[in-house]
Parts: structure tokens; C-alpha cells; sequence
């Protein structure tokens, strides 16, 4: 028998296969990478729950109603200037800061504010309430929310800075690569209790 | 001057043999990283809002997502759907499926499970907020609304 010669496959469409499977991965893959303005809800109350009472200058009142129009403080305000005034607020520091543990935090030596007495005392007293009516559109509520996620940013990277010589967001990155480094978490930690984030949402307004 | 016109090599071919390792290369690479959809999405893909101060969620198991926005189908009505793994609901069937995401959870892991909350922009706060109160109940409290990333927001 004559021993014949195994012919050779041909791989010229070796590609073509490749890229037909290439593209349909290409086309499938979502390669969006999850992320959210990160909330903690508050513990159900219990029945008999009092609610501690708060001056009325540490709260700071936002309120968006059914026409996605913002009122703060009483005050129309555009979503823009929310920031600002909402610094103004958390920073005001005009009087002493909650007592913790039993020990007294004292006045606000970081604040840079107005020291006015007819806003809040403390950033640790310094409570942000939103409430919003059942109409509101979602994505101003979160426009609203991430304004004032960005004024406790701006103050904490200010404080971080003046501090450690580095913004907190970078702070806080170098901490989640070394959870390990005691310095680093303690460098957070007072950053993060210096300018504690207060939001509440209060319960939302309805037509009926 | 003649030299330059006589030498006229014809012009050698691209070698495209090796053209089908970098093909399967980025294959590969997009076999890899490729995620399937899980659930098919009985609501239309809510366009999430943007937002600059987000955080990542990390641990994607230890997620539940909630999605919430139009129905595609017509029959079931106008307003805000909520969509719980791969069925329209209610917001009364949250609790029932916290404690099934959580079934097979150990009680270390359950600490750190998140909600998160894919809602279209148009939807309505009410909506949102009847979620959040059953998350409460279940004491489920941790929680994520989900936005995309961009550098700066414009006025």
C-alpha cells in the first residue's frame, strides 16, 4: 500500500472563525464596572421611640417638591448653589460639638466658617435633613443627594490637606490598598470624625 | 541614470500568519472578562443617573439588585415597575427576597450585604422610598443607588 501523504489542513480561515467569535464577545461584554452613592439606612425605630430633640439651627432643611424645585432653609435655591450652602452650614462652627464617650469634643477648631450662632454649633451636630415628595423625580433627588455628598468631600479633602499635606480621597485610597497601616486608619478616622456625613431622609410629603 | 528604473521588486506580501494568534489572543481576552447578562430585564434598562461622589461596590455576591423603572410590556401599565430577579413585583415582595438572598449566606457574610438599586432617572422618590422602608424592615441597610461615574456635573 502506498503510504500517502496526509494533506495539510488549511488554516486560511482560521481567522475569519476567530474574529466572527471575537466580535459576538465584543458585542456581548458589558465591561461596566457597578457603582452607587452608598447610603445606610437608619434602624427602625422602636415604638415608644422619642426622638431626641434638636435645635432648630443645627438642621439644616432641604426640601424638593413635586416640580423638582429645591427649597432650603425656606429659601429657593437652584441645585447649583446647594454645595455652597451646605458648606456654609457644616462648617459654621459657632458653638461647642457634641460630648462623646462623656468627653466633651469642644468648640470647632478646624472650621473655617462664619461662627455664626444662627447656624449649626459643631460638624458633628450639623444634621442635613432632605425630604422629598412622592412625585419627585429620582434623578434630582440623587442630584441632590450627590451635591451634598459633595460638600462633606470638599471639607474633608480641605481638612485632610491642611493636616497631612494629602486630599483625603487620596488618603483613603492608599488606606483601602494597606487596611493593615495603623497610621493610615487613624489618619481616616480623624478625618472622618471631624467631618461626619449627618444626611437624613425624612419621610417624603404625598398628595394624598 | 537607468538604475533606479530597473529595479522594481514586486511589493512582498503582509505575512498575515500569525494574524489568527492575535485574533485569539484578544478572544481570549474578551471570553474572559465577558459577563453575561444573569437576569433578563423585564423592565426597560433604566438609564441611571450620573453622579460624581459614587463608591464601587465590591463583593459582586454578596449584591442583591433591585431594579426599577417602566414595564416594556404595555399590559401591565405606565408608572414605576419593580423588578425582583427576573419578575415584575411589588415592593411587598422585598422582604421575601432579602431573606432568599440571604438563605444561603453565613451570618459573617450577611453583615455585609448590600442592596443596590438600579432606578431610572424618571422614576418617581415614592417608589424608592416604599423600597427603602421594607429594606428597613428586613433590616437590611446597607444600601446603594445606583449611579454612573463622571468627573463633573454640569449646571
Amino acid at each position: 500500500m502506498a503510504r500517502r501523504e496526509t494533506p495539510e489542513i488549511n488554516a486560511g480561515s482560521m481567522a475569519d472563525i476567530a474574529f466572527l467569535l471575537l466580535i459576538f464577545f465584543l458585542v456581548t461584554t458589558t465591561m461596566d464596572v457597578d457603582s452607587g452613592i452608598s447610603k445606610k439606612l437608619s434602624e427602625k425605630p422602636p415604638k415608644d421611640y422619642v426622638p431626641p430633640v434638636i435645635k432648630e439651627k443645627n438642621i439644616f432643611e432641604v426640601n424638593i417638591n413635586r416640580n423638582n424645585e429645591l427649597l432650603v432653609e425656606g429659601e429657593t435655591m437652584k441645585i447649583g448653589e446647594l454645595t455652597a450652602a451646605a458648606i456654609e452650614f457644616i462648617d459654621n462652627g459657632g458653638g461647642d460639638g457634641k460630648v462623646i464617650d462623656g468627653v466633651s469634643t469642644g468648640s470647632c477648631d478646624y472650621c473655617k466658617g462664619a461662627r455664626k450662632a444662627t447656624s449649626s454649633d459643631h460638624p458633628n451636630k450639623a444634621i442635613i435633613s432632605v425630604q422629598s415628595d412622592r412625585g419627585t423625580e429620582y434623578g434630582v433627588y440623587i442630584k441632590v443627594q450627590n451635591e451634598l455628598l459633595r460638600a462633606y468631600t470638599e471639607l474633608r479633602n480641605r481638612l485632610a490637606l491642611d493636616k497631612y499635606n494629602v486630599s483625603y480621597d487620596v488618603l483613603e485610597k492608599q488606606y483601602k490598598k494597606d487596611r493593615d497601616n495603623a497610621d493610615l486608619k487613624r489618619k481616616v478616622e480623624d478625618i472622618k470624625t471631624s467631618y461626619p456625613q449627618i444626611l437624613s431622609d425624612a419621610e417624603p410629603t404625598s398628595a394624598n | 541614470m537607468s538604475k533606479f528604473g530597473k529595479k522594481k521588486k514586486p511589493m512582498p506580501a503582509v505575512n498575515t500568519a500569525s494574524l489568527p494568534d492575535i485574533v485569539f489572543m484578544l478572544l481570549f481576552f474578551f471570553m474572559v472578562t465577558t459577563v453575561m447578562r444573569e437576569t433578563e430585564l423585564k423592565i426597560e434598562t433604566p438609564s441611571l443617573p450620573n453622579a460624581t461622589e459614587v463608591k464601587k461596590l465590591e463583593h459582586k455576591s454578596l449584591v442583591s439588585t433591585i431594579y426599577v423603572g417602566k414595564a416594556k410590556d404595555t399590559k401591565l401599565g405606565t408608572g414605576d415597575k419593580i423588578q425582583l430577579n427576573d419578575k415584575i413585583a411589588t415592593a411587598d415582595d422585598i422582604p421575601t427576597f432579602i431573606f432568599n438572598e440571604r438563605a444561603p449566606k453565613s451570618e459573617e457574610e450577611i453583615k455585609y450585604m448590600t442592596t443596590s438599586i438600579k432606578a431610572d432617572v424618571e422614576s418617581s422618590v415614592g417608589t424608592i422610598t416604599d423600597i427603602k422602608l421594607k429594606l428597613r424592615d428586613v433590616n437590611a441597610l446597607k444600601l446603594s443607588l445606583s449611579s454612573r461615574k463622571i468627573a463633573e456635573i454640569k449646571q
